[in-house]
């Protein structure tokens, strides 16, 4: 139960992380950040790098702030940033609230919202929060930066299209509009535990129909993503129960289910059911 | 690769200059290498909480932080929680309410809770519950130790 021996890089600059990234990530380094689930892991042995790049030093990455239309999360940023609204509007309200599923109190003190991003834990809060919303990721590596969307970055369990030499630097949340309605719902069973199923709705309320429907489901598939069938039905159609039952069925018959020795995919679909239809109810909450 | 590294811990106030692995927990380090035992250590990856203290007045986990990493950074643990011999209202309350029964897990949910009571004293008594739930007692059912925050809470908005 403790980490095996390995050897601490404290770079100060962001250049100093991935100049520390090009040569040790060849030697089995990697990035630590909030270290909340990469701890974890070294402590059981699963993992046992010979080098931890620890960003927690570097200056401009803990940077939350608007930048134009979309907000800017530094890979510093940590998951308690979020317990109040950080901004007017829909987004700080739905952020402040889906942070209140993520493990528990201490743990928000530390985890990143970007290492969450890298680490691509399938029941990831904020996974299913930058998928719903087409987040925009900035990776940084010696090689220069690139922006890559969100449905290039998640690619399954655990496994992003990061480089081994590519760090990720900023995630970028498009703002959402004033009259953004959003409801988000998640079925773990313990509080503070792994989500088996997560739903993230948003929308906009036009002449009394939906607009620009996200569905975003997290938690029942390798990797969270929208599922355009729930989307479909609900574009376009008067919120009503009878509307969220028919996303819901939408949705679970979209996905591909994750199978585990508790959860049997007929189970998980019912969950993506149950979940879909609640997000919708709350969204009118 | 097993380097150590020379660091000061900063712990209720005193110094404590150490030589640690990089590999070092700050829960080991605060127990091993500075002998303030009061930090208890249960599962060792995160989930029970008995080794939460205060870093920069943030509750956190110890086993999940690096003694490196809180290198010259003000940590609080249960050993300075009393003034002398007076205790903290959170620990009066914890006596008083019964909200504590073997005791291996009380120092951090002490740390918790006077934690999140001073970074947000007018949190809900919902709100409350759900930090509580951070952390594992095998004892109590909980009942008692909510009830001791929830007094504490009280105390400490008065003073």
């Amino acid at each position: 139960m403790k980490p095996a021996p390995f050897t601490r890089h404290v770079p100060r600059t962001v250049d100093e992380v991935v100049s520390a990234l090009a040569e040790f990530a060849p030697l089995d380094g990697r990035i630590l950040a909030g270290g909340q689930s990469l701890v974890p892991i070294m402590a059981f042995r699963m993992a046992r790098p010979a080098h931890l790049i620890d960003i927690n030093e570097v200056e401009g990455l803990d940077r939350l702030a608007v930048d134009g239309d979309y907000l800017s999360i530094g890979a510093r940023v940590r998951h308690g940033a979020f317990h109040k609204p950080v901004i007017d509007g829909p987004l700080g309200k739905l952020l402040a609230f889906v942070v209140s599923h993520i493990a528990h109190y201490p743990i928000r003190m530390r985890g990143t919202f970007c290492g969450s991003l890298a680490h691509a834990d399938p029941a990831s809060e904020w996974c299913l929060v930058a998928a719903t919303l087409d987040a925009q990721l900035v990776v940084k590596s010696v090689r220069g930066e690139r922006i890559v969307p969100v449905t290039d970055f998640l690619e399954g369990i655990m496994s992003t299209s990061l480089a081994e030499d590519e760090f990720l630097a900023e995630a970028r949340l498009p703002l959402l509009p004033d009259d953004t309605k959003f409801g988000f719902y998640e079925f773990s069973r313990r509080a503070g535990d792994f989500a088996m199923s997560a739903a993230l709705v948003t929308y906009r309320l036009v002449d009394g129909v939906i607009a620009d429907a996200h569905v975003g489901i997290g938690g029942a598939e390798d990797r969270a993503r929208r599922i355009t069938e729930a989307e479909d039905v609900l574009n376009g159609q008067a919120p009503s129960p009878e509307l969220f039952v028919a996303a819901g069925e939408a949705a679970a018959n979209a996905i591909e289910p994750l199978e585990d020795i508790q959860t049997t995919a007929e189970y998980r679909c019912d969950l993506v059911r149950a979940v879909t239809r609640r997000a919708l109810e709350r969204s009118l909450q | 690769m097993s380097d150590k590294t020379d660091i000061t811990l900063i712990i209720n106030g005193q110094s404590y200059a150490i030589r640690v692995e990089s590999r070092r927990t700050l829960a080991d380090a605060i127990r091993e290498d500075c002998g303030q035992t009061g930090t208890h250590i249960g599962c060792e990856h995160g989930v029970c909480g008995a080794c939460t203290v205060l870093v920069n007045g943030e509750p956190v986990r110890s086993c999940l932080m690096f003694a490196q990493q809180a290198d010259g950074k003000q940590i609080r643990t249960v050993e300075g929680l009393a003034d002398g011999d007076e205790m903290h209202p959170m620990q009066r309350a914890f006596m008083e309410n019964h909200g504590l029964q073997c005791g291996f897990c009380t120092p951090g949910f002490l740390m918790l809770a006077v934690g999140v009571l001073e970074r947000e004293p007018d949190i809900s008594d919902h709100d409350l519950v759900d930090v509580l739930s951070s952390n594992l007692c095998r004892c109590t059912g909980y009942q008692n130790i909510i009830k001791a925050v929830r007094a504490a809470a009280v105390e400490m908005r008065q003073s």
